[in-house]
């Protein structure tokens, strides 16, 4: 629905659903969870990146008999972790190990106290093979480790004519931007519990995101019809993408050591495990190459975005995918061409986070206009404002921009509110004479897409249920989990606003798949759109349920609700709505030629970053950020500010802080007192500004938020950075060991300037 | 948790005679432990070889900080939170009260201690180059006795101290009425707050006439101890700090220190950094004689 | 081969008010003591060394993270968790605040935040932002940026501060 009409409960603070829980201790998160003669299990993992496995021996000095030992060859099923790409993630390791940590025995006993001995003591032998750790190695083909050529996958986007546009251009600007891995570094470990049963089959419980990602996955391995297989999320301590897929393939572990020992098994990761053996953001490698006139217009971009996707597809086709998308930036531009890879190295494979691609490749072209800006000799506020997309215009996939959008407008507050131009030119006069710090602002304007990508919501064919009780008291069915971004007050708030109720009528129950349909997994900022907009759509079925009963009229009070479900479930049983996704007319996409309509949405934003540089130690710090974006509408402005303040914490630690230290395809920093993420003590000042542009697809018209707030940081603090030093850094984590090495010496600049049609493309 | 807990002793006689005697009487068998901000996540991490552990926690002749006349005596078992909230420390030695703010956080504060961060003795630890610079003595006791040392001798190399199996740390002194005009500290650690340093410098000193009449220079994460930059120191020493003077000095350090690259950090960035940091304490100095 | 099993040591101390003892290994963690033998899973373990704040709780009023502490250095201490902040049902005003105020979002931090909050109010009653940071450095959240558990804190200090420097002010389009 296409309204901003006034409502009682969307766009109030509602209080969070299951808040009290939380302060008061009482909320159970996996680890908290014990089951009667549960045992608990550990994984074994590979030492090497890549190798034939040539012999496992049981040391000695461990009494292996109270032990129960799984290997692949206790797999019923297949060993295999099904996802985009099917017969690619293993299990466990059973010739082959393709990186390190990789998952070969898994091992249960009763006491955890243990099991570390005994995971050290099992001995695996191997016949090392050539590794490949970086974009670099990969691409060179000269080791294949993945498929044919080491592609997971290619992208290729055409729109227009790039290679007409080099002769008229003014400037031809060239960069080449990077960015790091990223640990996702939830609070809470993963973990899982497992439980067999002859006659209820495998129940698993678990922190995670996507109950039924993991239902799916568990019946290729058990060979087990669906209703053999039980998934309940349990409460989940911070996902962030990070719990997306991992949960499949510890539930597979709990679940295979469960039926062997005939016994519950609890697997939990400690924080060395989490670090080193699960997923991380995709590392990134971006080129652009633009063309444009006198002006600062936007003739032509060449872009080619590279990911490393590390040892197995998992879920980097998506992640390439969105980067692919959103790598042209909220721009104008008639002739558009992206190449994009996703390369295979031996490194544990990278997975979602926040963002999922669009953080990568938002760098680089919020980057790369800053040196167009330079290159022009032109304001980076000026060089944005001649490119900002308009309602009418087409994106780089051909998607035509339907709804207003006003990024002139949100540019211009984001720059009143940070005190933008005064604050540079007092920063100009100050850094002239100061030596000791240097102050800079550095502007960064994005989108993020809502929902999943072309025809995947689609494919995704989500159903949502709702029950209303005896008493009128609603429990919403939903697969959607929460782990701290506010899914249960977003949905009590929809279904409360929809049948004139308060939250407390409403409950959302816990995602069970014995209890609830898949509305889908809970990624991609698709819930409060896609699930909210399903679920109003549910409590409005349930509503016209009653009135065909003539229990209830067209207008009706909270009391004559109650009384229509009392007199209902009196006379006919449960009362039970459903929704199913159905996807809008108006949009078309095409897989093959990736053309149309990628999102049905997109949320907009420009954020401002002002940072203080110490050019004594080279240390940059963000002294203040200003975020402007329009999202739709605010369902809870408190949930909403608080995604957005904690999605731009992540995005300053992706930009300053958090380097992931590799060493043979291993993070050799995998302890927290050595993968630095900001404390209270570090974190800007964040202010957080809302527009609302009411969308037709999503619940009283909001859009997706959860990701975009990590969009824009990254890019914002450089281009700060490079305001404050005049030196251009181009790759991040920026450490100020980094910056020192640039410092220390003359500045250079990374981008490059032709002018005409000196080279054809890079 | 990588331990299994059941395979660890670990007793508290509850006094200092009864900890030391049992020290004698079995000499490095015994591992002290006191708030356990190390030990206990060597514990976690499964990497505590001892199994044998005794506690100092609570043992009251260690705990406390007293006055005299000359010196400021702050027991080994003082806690960084116990170090902070000293009104004589804030006074006298405020650079002390400022490096036990700087390590980890509160809890890590409240727990961890003088005694223990020394005998740890990493070269990054952040109170050392203060006490360097204060010129502290450290007092160590055994069951025969005590005996007592500039704490610039405690330390041997990287990881190694003069102490005896047998021996604690009892306490550190510090030499009251020898405050100087000029004091600086400086911690450079990977963010704000919990983070161990990557390079630290510590300076005191006096200008008389134009010219440097005292200094005293002090480094964590330079050397593999911490240590005193006394080459440095030599070239400064009865000089103006002209600007040829501060670069020379700046020379020195550079020459003098041997940091390493690890982990958290580069040698060629801390050694750059903390020339950085002589410079701005130089800068200090010559600001201060007017 | 396992090496010889130790003798248990009993600990007696004060947990939330109660009198507990647990019959245990002397170098168990308070962590695990609290979790698994006095079922107070509200101590979370994030980390295992000190760092994250998730297994924050009070020992003798002084906060500390409980996965560095062996049980017998707990012996004859009154032990404070989240459990024991709210009295008779009442939520504590840290509680009230930090449910209000968006102060918690997946919750795992929470407990400890709390109870690191509680203590910088003890110690100082009326912190200005920098205090605020401080005292809440050694305890990390991933989710919220701070911002909101910054503006639960100040808002459980008894009287209102006059400061200049306010929280971060959201604005929705008008």
């Amino acid at each position: 629905m296409r309204d901003a009409t006034p409502t009682r409960i969307i766009g109030t603070p509602a209080l969070r659903k299951e808040g009290f829980g939380k302060v008061t201790g009482a909320a159970r998160y996996i680890d908290d969870i014990v089951l009667p003669g549960m045992w608990h299990g550990a994984t074994v993992r590979s030492s090497i990146a890549r190798g034939a496995i040539k012999d496992i021996r049981f040391g000695a000095g461990i009494n292996w008999d109270e032990f129960v030992i799984v290997t692949a060859k206790d797999i019923p099923g297949a060993n295999c972790i099904p996802l985009i790409v099917d017969n690619d993630q293993p299990v466990l390791a059973e010739a082959r190990v393709n990186h390190p940590e990789e998952p070969v025995v898994l091992l249960a006993h009763p006491d955890k106290a243990r099991l570390h001995e005994a995971v050290v003591a099992v001995e695996i032998d191997y016949d090392p093979l050539p590794a490949l750790f970086t974009i670099e190695e990969s691409e060179r083909q000269q080791t294949i480790v993945w498929g044919e050529d080491n592609v997971i996958k290619y992208f290729l986007v055409e729109k227009g004519d790039v290679d007409s546009a080099w002769q008229s251009a003014a400037h031809i600007v060239s960069g080449k931007y990077r960015t790091g891995a990223q640990e996702q570094l939830y609070i809470e470990n993963n973990g899982v519990i497992a439980e067999w049963s002859e006659t209820d089959g495998l129940i698993i419980r678990g922190s995670m995101q996507c109950p039924y990602y993991v239902h799916k996955a568990l019946l290729r391995v058990f060979d087990l019809p669906a209703e053999k297989v039980r998934v309940i999320q349990a409460e989940t301590g911070g996902a962030f993408g990070g719990k997306e897929d991992y949960p499949s393939l510890i539930a597979a572990h709990a679940g295979l050591l469960a039926l062997k020992a005939g016994h519950p098994v609890k697997i939990i990761y400690d924080r060395e495990e989490d670090l080193a053996a699960t997923t991380k953001r995709h590392p990134s490698r971006t080129r652009y190459r633009t063309a444009v006139d006198k002006d600062g217009h936007l003739l032509a971009m060449d872009i080619q975005v590279d990911l490393d996707g590390g040892a197995y597809a998992t879920v980097s086709p998506t992640v390439l995918s969105r980067a692919t998308i959103h790598s042209a930036g909220p721009y104008l531009c008639e002739n558009i061409r992206v190449r994009s890879h996703a390369w295979a190295t031996n490194v544990p494979p990278h997975g979602a986070f926040r963002g999922f691609g669009s953080p990568q490749t938002i760098f680089g072209i919020e980057r790369h206009m800053d040196q167009i800006a330079k290159a022009v000799g032109i304001s980076p506020e000026e060089v944005r404002r001649r490119n900002f997309l308009a309602q009418g215009n087409a994106t780089a996939t051909g998607q035509l921009i339907r709804d207003p959008i006003d990024l002139r407008g949100m540019m211009d507050r984001a720059l009143k509110v940070s005190d933008y131009h005064a604050k540079r030119a007092r920063f100009a006069r100050e850094n002239a004479t100061s030596s000791a710090i240097k102050h800079g602002m550095g502007i960064a304007s994005f989108m993020h897409g809502a929902g999943f990508t072309g025809s995947g919501e689609r494919y995704l064919n989500s159903l949502v249920g709702l029950e209303a009780d005896a008493s009128g008291h609603l429990t919403v069915l939903v697969s959607s989990t929460e782990f701290g971004q506010g899914t249960n007050t977003m949905l009590s708030q929809v279904v409360a606003e929809a049948l004139g109720l308060s939250c407390e009528d409403v409950s959302i129950a816990q995602p069970d798949t014995n209890r609830v349909p898949n509305s889908g997994p809970t990624v991609a900022s698709r819930t409060t759109m896609i699930v909210g907009r399903l679920v109003h759509d549910a409590a409005l079925a349930l509503a016209g349920i009653l009135r065909e009963k003539n229990l209830l009229s067209e207008e009706f009070s909270a009391d004559e609700f109650r009384a229509a479900c009392a007199a209902y479930t009196a006379q006919f049983g449960a009362l039970r709505s459903e929704a199913r996704y159905q996807p809008p007319k108006d949009i078309f996409w095409d897989d093959a030629k990736y053309q149309g309509d990628a999102y049905p949405a997109f949320a907009w934003a420009v954020y401002v970053a002002e940072v203080a540089v110490d050019m004594r130690t080279y240390a940059a710090e963000v002294v203040n950020f200003y975020t402007v974006q329009e999202v739709g509408r605010v369902m809870n402005p408190v949930l909403a500010a608080g995604q957005i303040e904690g999605g731009v914490a992540q995005g300053v630690g992706y930009a300053l802080y958090e380097k992931v230290v590799w060493k043979d395809g291993r993070m050799s920093n995998n302890q927290m007192t050595n993968y630095i993420m900001p404390t209270a003590a570090d974190v800007p000042n964040i202010e957080v500004y809302f527009e609302e542009m009411p969308c037709a697809h999503g619940p009283y018209g909001a859009k997706g938020l959860g990701e975009l707030p990590h969009d824009g940081p990254a890019p914002a603090i450089l281009n700060a950075i490079q305001d404050a030093t005049g030196i251009s850094f181009t790759a991040i984590p920026l450490l100020p060991e980094d910056m020192f090495l640039r410092m220390a010496e003359a500045p250079e600049p990374e981008c490059l300037e032709t002018v005409g049609s000196a080279k054809g493309p890079e | 948790m990588r331990s299994n807990v059941s395979e660890y002793e670990f007793i508290a006689p509850g006094s200092l005679d009864a900890v030391l005697a049992l020290l004698s009487a079995e000499p490095g068998a015994w591992t002290p432990m006191a708030g356990g901000t190390e030990l206990m996540v060597a514990l976690g991490a499964g990497r505590l070889e001892q199994r044998k552990l005794v506690s100092l926690w609570g043992i009251g002749e260690l705990r406390g900080i007293t006055a005299s006349a000359d010196w400021l005596t702050i027991g080994a078992g003082a806690t960084y939170t116990d170090i902070r909230e000293n009104a004589a420390i804030a006074k006298e030695f405020p650079l002390l009260a400022r490096s036990a703010s700087w390590t980890g956080a509160i809890a890590n504060q409240n727990r961890g201690t003088l005694g223990g961060n020394i005998v740890n003795a990493s070269p990054a630890a952040d109170s050392p180059p203060v006490l360097l610079v204060y010129e502290a003595e450290i007092e160590l006791v055994s069951a025969q006795g005590t005996r007592r040392m500039n704490y610039s001798e405690f330390h041997l190399g990287y990881k190694r101290t003069v102490l005896r199996p047998q021996e604690l740390v009892m306490a550190v002194h510090l030499p009251r009425g020898h405050r100087l005009p000029v004091e600086y500290l400086r911690k450079v650690g990977m963010r704000n707050a919990m983070a161990i340093s990557k390079v630290a410098l510590a300076g005191v000193g006096a200008m008389q006439s134009g010219k440097v009449q005292t200094v005293r220079i002090a480094a964590a994460s330079l050397r593999e101890t911490p240590a005193r930059l006394s080459v440095t120191e030599g070239v400064l020493l009865g000089h103006a700090l002209t600007s040829d003077r501060i670069q020379a000095a700046r020379k020195a350090l550079l020459q003098e220190v041997k940091p390493i690259d690890d982990l958290r950090s580069t040698a060629n960035y801390r050694a750059h950094v903390a020339a950085n940091l002589l410079e701005e304490f130089l800068n200090q100095m010559a600001a201060s004689e007017s | 081969m396992s090496a010889a099993k130790i003798q248990l040591s009993e600990i007696r101390f004060k947990v939330n008010g109660v009198e507990r003892s647990a019959t245990v290994p002397p170098m168990k963690r308070l962590l695990d003591v609290l979790r698994e033998d006095f079922e107070l899973t509200g101590v979370k373990e994030g980390c295992g060394e000190g760092e994250c704040g998730s297994c924050s709780v009070l020992l003798d009023g002084v906060l500390v993270n409980s996965c560095l502490v062996p049980a017998l250095q707990a012996s004859g201490c009154e032990v404070l968790t989240v459990e024991g902040l709210a009295t008779n049902g009442e939520l504590a005003h840290i509680q009230r605040t930090f449910l209000e105020l968006g102060g918690t979002q997946c919750g795992i931090c929470t407990p400890g935040m709390m109870l690191a909050a509680e203590s910088l109010l003890r110690k100082n009653p009326h912190p200005d932002l920098d205090a605020i940071r401080e005292g809440l450095a050694g305890n990390l959240c991933r989710c919220t940026g701070y911002m909101r558990i910054i503006d639960a804190v100040k808002n459980a200090i008894q009287e209102p501060i006059l400061a200049a420097d306010l929280a971060p002010e959201e604005t929705v389009h008008k």
